[in-house]
Formats: structure tokens, sequence, C-alpha cells
């Protein structure tokens, strides 16, 4: 009767049938009777005045039905949310999802066309006359800064939106007479999220009741926001996310796009499709990183850290959307990641510039503070001549150390950074690889091999609701799930989190099938849907598992409390002599008397004989609010062999053992952890969203914005250590983002421990192989503006470099 | 308009058709075989390749008048119309696709991979692949899914003695 247990186990997806086979539901597939296309005419200027729009011509134009500017929208299009004030006095300026009389970054909408066919739409935005006034760009934050700068919002005298301070244990004393002061700018680049599924939104009206399907991870944030911004009732409007391929952050967002097609079908009583192409989603999906790091780091001769000061200046681009401001605090609490220190300073300002606005992407603030960090333990290292792993081991809390509270005020409930750097030092043959590093630089090799260590941690499993409402983020952390028996012992799991990739069909499955005992088959997952699941907090921040996994592992609890009591009533026992064991009951001592799930689940349906005020039918509710963050870890190594000929990066082999606690399915965990790290060294050598001097972004395309193939990326040596959370009933952790957190700084170590002996302490992401040989070369000014030549004004005008 | 005659999947269509149709949108958009997605607009993701006349090609950058008279085949037509294909059995076996946006046009372009070399190395599969983009699985699982599947493709020893 006891089945193998499926928690660990390795099932193979059910979600794949479909996806296999093209038989996918992506929102771009639906057809409605009757559906129009519509197509978003976008500013092609980055800062300027819109002094006419004359769409007369475009109304003749063969299959138009009808076409609308921002200020015919002006009235009930409202402002696009942003859900995270993140101080009281942040400057939160209007941003109407049209705009109306000013455009701010290119790719803006000013004109929506609606026509029969997509092609008919995309023709007639050619017959659109605008007139521009300009106005000037604002695409540097430093000189963005400064007093009498060019103002992205003229009305708000200002480009600073806000600026947000963390402070704690005596930071003057730290640095007071520290043996090593560490100083460092680092830029992270402005990335673009690049979900391979393009946005796409479906909207059609039926009498006041309203559907939206769309390309989003957030169906429920979604259905509430444009309910708000749009005043159609909220009861009214039902939000679908279909089979959504990919997300990334990029699409935890409330679009312009969205709320007009809502708009435009309740103007016009029709069904209405919009499907982004990808160079209009380049300049429009939100991007993501996008800082300028300043940054001081005290330490004891010995390689103890003393205290670490943050400066940041973040890039919010030309509005603040959904969490834009609130990115940076979300790495605020893990600068100081896995180590200790006396004292801790972080101060961020977020900028206005005339850019796509940036919001969460992979890892959301914490890639930038893990990379901050990681590659500050590695300075330190150098000015010690001490190994990057020994400088880290003195400073890193111990395993017996846990639960440990951190100078930044969060409480690291487990963790065992020990172990998983030992194991990640066997699979990588560290030694032998430094002896051979030793060699090269011996013999002067041209090409030169660097280890690059990252010893990371990360906050996900977003969140404790009341951290949330310390840091006036609008919203709680929660998660919902419900499990119904259905009469014939079949189970239907509603999940609140949203998957688009992440395999939730079958790892919630896995859960429930375990608790419930009953066969995996059995049991459906139902999700994204609001009509279907009437609650939920969506699926980002390493979320899903973390949180909405534990409000299921809760429900089905709950459903088994219920079913013992019917089946202490069937088996005429008391309810505390009923043991629950392999999907059946019996009364403790008689065995043989026993009722299966399935059978309890029957008699509560039919009802006829039910304990005293017993209600009807097998079914349960949880929510989960979780106490604390969870706090994945691991030990990233990698080897780069760097030629200093031509600049060329080529990454030999790369280790990661990352701890996440109790692991469902290990087959969705390692896959999490590819795609994390293809991410992550996608940022370190190829990806960079770059705008020339006029602020047009040049990368809009896949052909310019570097995405790697698998001809650029290594085969990776996955393994993990097992140290379960203490703050869930599961003892997991969260996955999704912890490769992309913790293996840029791993690849950019690798890079500059390779040329170390050359004077060379930093390369500027992406390390392309012109930044590599000019860092090698004493730095210079870049002659190239390509994009993915590591030029232009990407996301500063001035490259922090090696001054040697 | 031009007149178009189109096998897809085993089935023969005539149509009228823009000049400027591009293949892929007369696939999803006219014949509803929406198992084509569309990932970009300058041929460089993959996600809508299709075999033409047994070629892989990219079907956003080819017009539908270009594939008049030839065959089209698409996710949709892979597999015997019983089991899967060796590629889309191999693709779930080792875990090759997450969300699964890249997943028609990578089999496609890994079919015609195999094609043209039913032995590849992991290099092979790599280089071979370049012209699809996945975002989820970091191609690891997908070079595993795409060798498998060679292994189970090719013909077998016992076959290989029986030919001789």
């Amino acid at each position: 009767m006891t089945a193998a247990p499926e928690i660990g186990s390795a099932r193979l997806r059910s979600e794949d049938a479909r996806l296999i086979t093209g038989r996918t539901n992506w929102t771009d597939n639906i057809q409605l009777p009757g559906l129009l296309h519509a197509a978003f005419l976008r500013s092609p200027v980055a800062h300027a005045r819109i002094t006419a729009i004359d769409v007369s011509e475009a109304r003749e134009r063969p299959g138009v039905i009808a076409v609308f500017t921002g200020a015919d929208l002006a009235d009930e299009q409202g402002s696009l949310p942003c859900a995270w004030p993140v101080t009281e006095d942040m400057v939160l300026p209007d941003h109407p999802p049209i705009a109306v009389s000013e455009v701010r970054y290119v790719g803006e909408p000013v004109a929506v066309v609606v026509a029969r066919d997509r092609y008919a739409a995309a023709d007639a935005l050619e017959a659109i006359d605008v007139d521009y006034e300009s106005l000037p760009a604002v695409l540097d934050m430093e000189s963005a800064v400064r007093e009498g700068a060019d103002l992205v919002h003229a009305d708000k005298g200002t480009n600073k939106s806000y600026e947000w301070v963390f402070e704690a244990g005596d930071i003057d004393a730290a640095f007071r007479d520290a043996p090593v002061v560490i100083e460092r700018r680092y830029v992270q680049q402005r990335l673009i999220p690049t979900a391979m599924e393009p946005r796409a939104v479906v909207c059609s009206a039926v009498g006041d009741e309203y559907t939206l399907w769309s390309a989003t991870q957030i169906p429920h944030i979604l259905r509430l926001m444009l309910a708000t911004v749009t005043g159609i009732p909220e009861h009214r409007l039902r939000v679908v996310a279909p089979d959504v391929g990919g997300g990334f952050g990029s699409k935890l967002q409330v679009y312009g796009e969205e709320v007009a097609c809502l708009l435009l079908t309740k103007r016009l009583g029709r069904p209405i499709k919009w499907t982004e192409s990808r160079s209009e989603g380049n300049a429009t999906v939100h991007h993501g990183r996008d800082q300028i790091q300043r940054l001081s780091l005290a330490a004891d001769s010995d390689g103890r850290i003393r205290g670490l000061k943050v400066d940041l200046l973040a890039d919010m681009g030309a509005y603040l959307m959904l969490v834009t401001p609130g990115i940076p605090l979300l790495g605020a609490f893990m600068f100081n990641g896995i180590y200790k220190m006396d004292a801790y300073h972080f101060k961020c300002a977020g900028i206005f510039t005339t850019k796509t606005p940036t919001d969460a992407y992979r890892g959301a603030g914490r890639p930038e503070a893990t990379y901050a960090i990681e590659r500050l333990m590695d300075e330190l290292a150098g000015e010690l001549s001490l190994d990057p792993l020994e400088v880290r081991r003195r400073n890193w809390i111990k395993h017996e150390e846990f639960p440990y509270e951190t100078i930044a005020g969060l409480t690291y409930d487990s963790g065992n950074y020990e172990a998983a750097t030992d194991k990640a030092r066997q699979l990588f043959h560290y030694d032998e690889l430094r002896a051979e590093q030793a060699d090269r630089r011996d013999r002067g090799d041209p090409v030169q091999l660097g280890i690059g260590v990252s010893t990371f941690t990360e906050m996900c499993g977003l969140a404790p609701s009341r951290v949330l409402g310390s840091l006036s983020y609008g919203a709680g952390g929660w998660e919902h799930a419900s499990v119904r028996v259905l009469p014939s012992g079949k189970v239907e799991v509603v999940t609140g989190s949203s998957a688009h990739g992440q395999g939730h069909e079958t790892a919630w499955a896995q859960i429930t099938a375990d608790r419930l005992g009953v066969p995996f088959e059995d049991v459906r997952v139902l999700h994204g849907d609001t009509a279907v699941s009437p609650k939920g907090m969506d699926t980002y921040g390493s979320r899903s598992l973390a949180v909405g996994g534990v409000a299921l592992y809760n429900a089905c609890d709950k459903v088994i409390d219920k079913a013992r009591r019917m089946a202490a009533h069937l088996l005429e026992a008391d309810e505390k002599d009923i043991d629950f064991e392999g999907g059946a009951f019996s009364v403790r001592g008689v065995p043989d008397q026993s009722r299966t799930l399935q059978e309890v689940s029957l008699a509560a349906f039919a009802a006829h004989d039910l304990p005293e005020g017993f209600e009807p039918s097998l079914d349960s509710d949880a929510t989960h609010d979780p106490d604390n963050f969870s706090f994945p870890h691991g030990t990233h190594l990698c080897a780069a062999e760097v030629d200093t000929e031509t600049g060329y990066v080529k990454i030999r082999s790369y280790v990661a053992v990352d701890d996440v606690g109790k692991v469902v399915n290990p087959l969705i965990v390692e896959g999490q952890v590819h795609g994390g790290l293809a991410q992550g060294i996608a940022q370190a050598l190829y990806e960079e969203a770059v705008y020339d001097a006029d602020g047009n972004l040049t990368t809009t395309t896949m052909a310019d914005y570097l995405l790697p193939a698998a001809s650029d990326l290594p085969t990776f040596t996955t393994d993990r250590t097992e140290t379960p959370a203490t703050t869930n009933p599961l003892g997991v952790k969260g996955v999704g983002e912890a490769g992309t957190i913790a293996s840029t700084p791993a690849v950019v170590n690798a890079i500059v421990d390779a040329l170390r002996p050359y004077g060379v302490d930093d390369v500027p992401m992406p390390c392309t192989p012109e930044r590599v040989w000019r860092a090698l070369r004493g730095g210079g000014p870049e002659h190239s503006t390509r994009p993915g030549a590591g030029g232009g004004l990407g996301s500063a005008t001035e490259d922090s470099r090696s001054e040697a | 308009m031009p007149r178009v005659s189109i096998e897809v999947d085993g089935v023969k269509y005539d149509d009228d058709v823009e000049p400027r149709l591009l293949l892929a949108h007369y696939l999803r958009d006219r014949l509803g075989k929406v198992g084509t997605p569309i990932g970009c607009d300058t041929s460089n993701c993959g996600a809508c390749t299709v075999l033409l006349d047994g070629m892989s090609v990219k079907s956003c950058s080819v017009l539908a008048v270009q594939a008049d008279g030839q065959d089209v085949t698409t996710i949709e037509g892979l597999g015997d119309g019983q089991g899967l294909h060796p590629l889309q059995r191999a693709f779930h076996q080792e875990h090759a696709l997450q969300c699964g946006y890249c997943t028609p046009g990578m089999i496609m372009a890994a079919l015609d991979l195999l094609r043209e070399n039913p032995d590849p190395s992991d290099e092979e599969v790599r280089e071979g692949l370049e012209g699809n983009l996945c975002r989820c699985t970091g191609y690891q699982n997908i070079v595993r899914a795409v060798r498998r599947a060679a292994g189970d493709l090719s013909p077998k020893p016992a076959q290989q003695e029986a030919t001789r």
C-alpha cells in the first residue's frame, strides 16, 4: 500500500505533454469571434513634448476600426500603478498608459490603432502624424543628480525619486584606523529580461463581464490593479494567465498595453488582441539591474571585515512601475552576504532617466548586492594575498552559529557554508587548478587561467507580510491553496501561485500525493485564472514552493483532519484512535478495519450519514504567511581561460553546489539552477541594453542584444548539500533565482583573478573581449558604441576600470 | 492575391494570401496551426522553426508564397499519430524544457541536425542549435535530450547486422 515517497523523486513533468506536442495555450493562440487587433504607435525620441497628433488618415485606412491617442483616453486611462512607495516623500510621477502630452523614453506608446487584422493595424501606424518638440534626454545618473541637470519630469523639480538609508552598528568606528580599506565603483549594467514568449493580451466583454488573458506572472495582482486603474469593478473582471512562456520578472508588471486593451474592449464592445514584436518588447518591457555602486569595505589585517558602506544610484527609468523603487531595497539586506561584520551603512537613491522603466529581473536586487560583496571579498583577498576561499572562511557564519541575526537585521535560519564549499572545492579540483594557474603564470602563457569564487546566500520566498508592510510595500506575501477530494477520490488542487515554466503541476501533485496517500496521477493542479483560483499572490521572488507549497501542505493536513473525523464516524471509533497511513484510515490496533480516503470522500459527498455539524464533501483551504524569508545558499566556482592577446574569455569549467534545503523534485531544481546560471553568466559576459547619446535604445533586436546560445555556454557541474529550512514544515528554500545571483560574480572574479598579475583589478560588465583587452592595457576610451561591444552609454558614461 | 498550395502536416491547403504574409502567420492565423510560436522578428530565436520539404527553416523569415507547392512539417505533425517522436520523448525524459516556448522550434531544428549528423557530440549539438534560443534551461538538458534521441533514432547493432 505504501508507495515510494513522491517528495524527493525526480518525477518527469506532467506539463511537458502539451508543450512538446504543440498543444499549448499561449495567449496569442486565442481566437474569438470578431477579434480585433491592436497596434501601438511608439515614441521614436527619448524626450519630447507632443505638440500635435493627426490620426485622421489612419482612421481611413482599410480594415481600421478605431484610432485613439492618449488625449482621447485621458479621462479614463488613469495612471499605471506603483505599489511600493519606499519613502513617504518619494517622487511618484503620473504614468499614463498612453502618453498624453510628453514622452520620456523611446518606445513609450503615443497612440493605438484597432484593426481587423494585425497587418492592417501595423500599416495604419504609418499614417499617424505626430509633432514632437524636442526636450533634453537624461541618460547618465551621476549627471542627473547634479545641480541644474536637465529634468525628466520638469514639474517635479528633481531627478531623484527617493533616498533610502539603512544603518547598523558604528560605521565610523569600523572605518577609523582600519588597516585595510577597499573602495570600488561597480556598474550593474542594464539588462533586458527577454522571456521567450513576447507579451500578449486578449480581452473580451460579455455584457459588463470582462475577461483579460495576458502573458503575465501575476493574474491576481493584475486583476486588482486593472480594476483600480480602469474603474471596472474587480468582481466583473476575470484575469487568466494561460500557458505563459517564461517571465523572469518581466511579466510581474501592470503594463499600459493591458490597460489599453481593456479600455478599448469596453469602448468598442469587441474582443481585442495585442501581441508585441520582439523589437517592440525590447524597448518597452521593463528592464532590469542598472545601478552604480560605490562601495567601501574596512577590514583588519587578518582579513576580518569591520564594516561595509554602500552608496547606490539606481536607475528607475522614466517612470515608477509596479515595484520599481523597491528593487534596490531587496538588495539592501544582502550586501553583507554570508559574512559577519560590526557595522553596515546602506544608502540608495532612485534616479529618473529618459530610458525604459526598470523593475524586477531574476534576482531583483540580490544579484546586484551579491556581485558587490563577492567581488569585494576577492579584492580583499588580493590585497592581503590570501586565498579567496580562506578570506571568506574567516568571515562567514559558521554552521553551528545558526540561527544567526545578520548586521542587516535578518535572521538566517539555517545554512552550512563549510559543507557546500568543501563539496564544490572537491568537484572543481580546486588545488589542481590553482597549480595549473601558477604554472601558466610562470610560463607567461598568453592564455591565463582564472578561478572565480562566489559563496552566496539570498533572501527569497517573498515574503512575510509584516516585513513587506514595514518596507511600505502595498500588499502582503502570503499564498493560498485549496484541496478538493472529488467524489471519485480524484483530487483537484488549486494554487494561487501562477506557474510559467516552474513545473508546479508536477511538484504540487507530488506534495499532494505524498500527504494524501493518493497516486500522483490522481492529482490535477489548477492555477492561473482568477475564476478558478480566487486568491493568490502569484509567482516571483522564488516564492512558489517556500510559500505556496507550504500553503498546499497545510491544506492537505486540513483535508486529512476533516476526513479523519468522517472516518471515525464510519468506523464507529473515537477520532483520537484513528491512524492515517498510505491513503487509508484505520482504528489503532485494529488494522483490518479501515476506510480509504476515496471511500471517506464518497461518504462525505453522499452525506447520508455525517457526524454532527460536519459539512458535506472533503475539501479545504489554507493560506500561508511565512514568518521569515527563505535563505538558499551555495558555493560556485568558475574556471575561466582568458586570452591576453585577444581578450576572449572561455569558461572552462563551472561547479555549482547549491543548498536549497529539502527538494521536492531534483530534476526541476537542477533545471532551475542551469537556467539561472545561464542568465547570471550572460550578465557577466554578454548582455547589455545600450542607449546611444540621443537616448535611442540600440539593442532592440536579438541580433543586437546578445542572449547566449547553446554554443556560448559551458556544461555545468551541479550538486547540492541539504540543510533543511527550519522555518517551514517542508524544510524547503527557494531555488528560482539562486543560480543567477551566484554566477555573475563567480565569472567576473575568475576573469579578474586571471589578470591580477597584470595589474587588473576590474573589468566592467559585460566582459566582452574588447573590454578585457582594454583592461589589460590600462583602460582608455572605447572606440565602439556598437551594442555588445561594451561601449556607448549603456548604463553609465564613465566605466569603472583599473587604475593600473 | 496570389494563390498557394501548401501541404502542412499531411493536409493540403489552397489559399489566397497577401504576398507579404509570413509563413509563420499563415500557419498560426490562417490554418490555426498554433503549435508553432513566434519569438522574435529578426530570425534570431528559432522558436518558429518548421521543416520545409524536410529542411529546417524559420517560418518567420519565409513568405507563405515561397512555400507554394511545398511540404511543411510542424511540431504538430511529428510522431506517428500514436506516440511521441523520439525527440519529443527525449526532451521530456531529460527535462529539456521549462516554459516550453522554444521547444517546438528546438525540436524541429534538432530533427534537421540529426538528419545531417546522426551521432553528434555535445559540441556539435551546441553548434548545430545555435540558431535556436532558450531562456530557461541553460541548454544543458537540451544537449542531453538531442544526444539521447540520436541514440534512440540510430539503427540498433542488431538491425545493422541484419541489413549487412
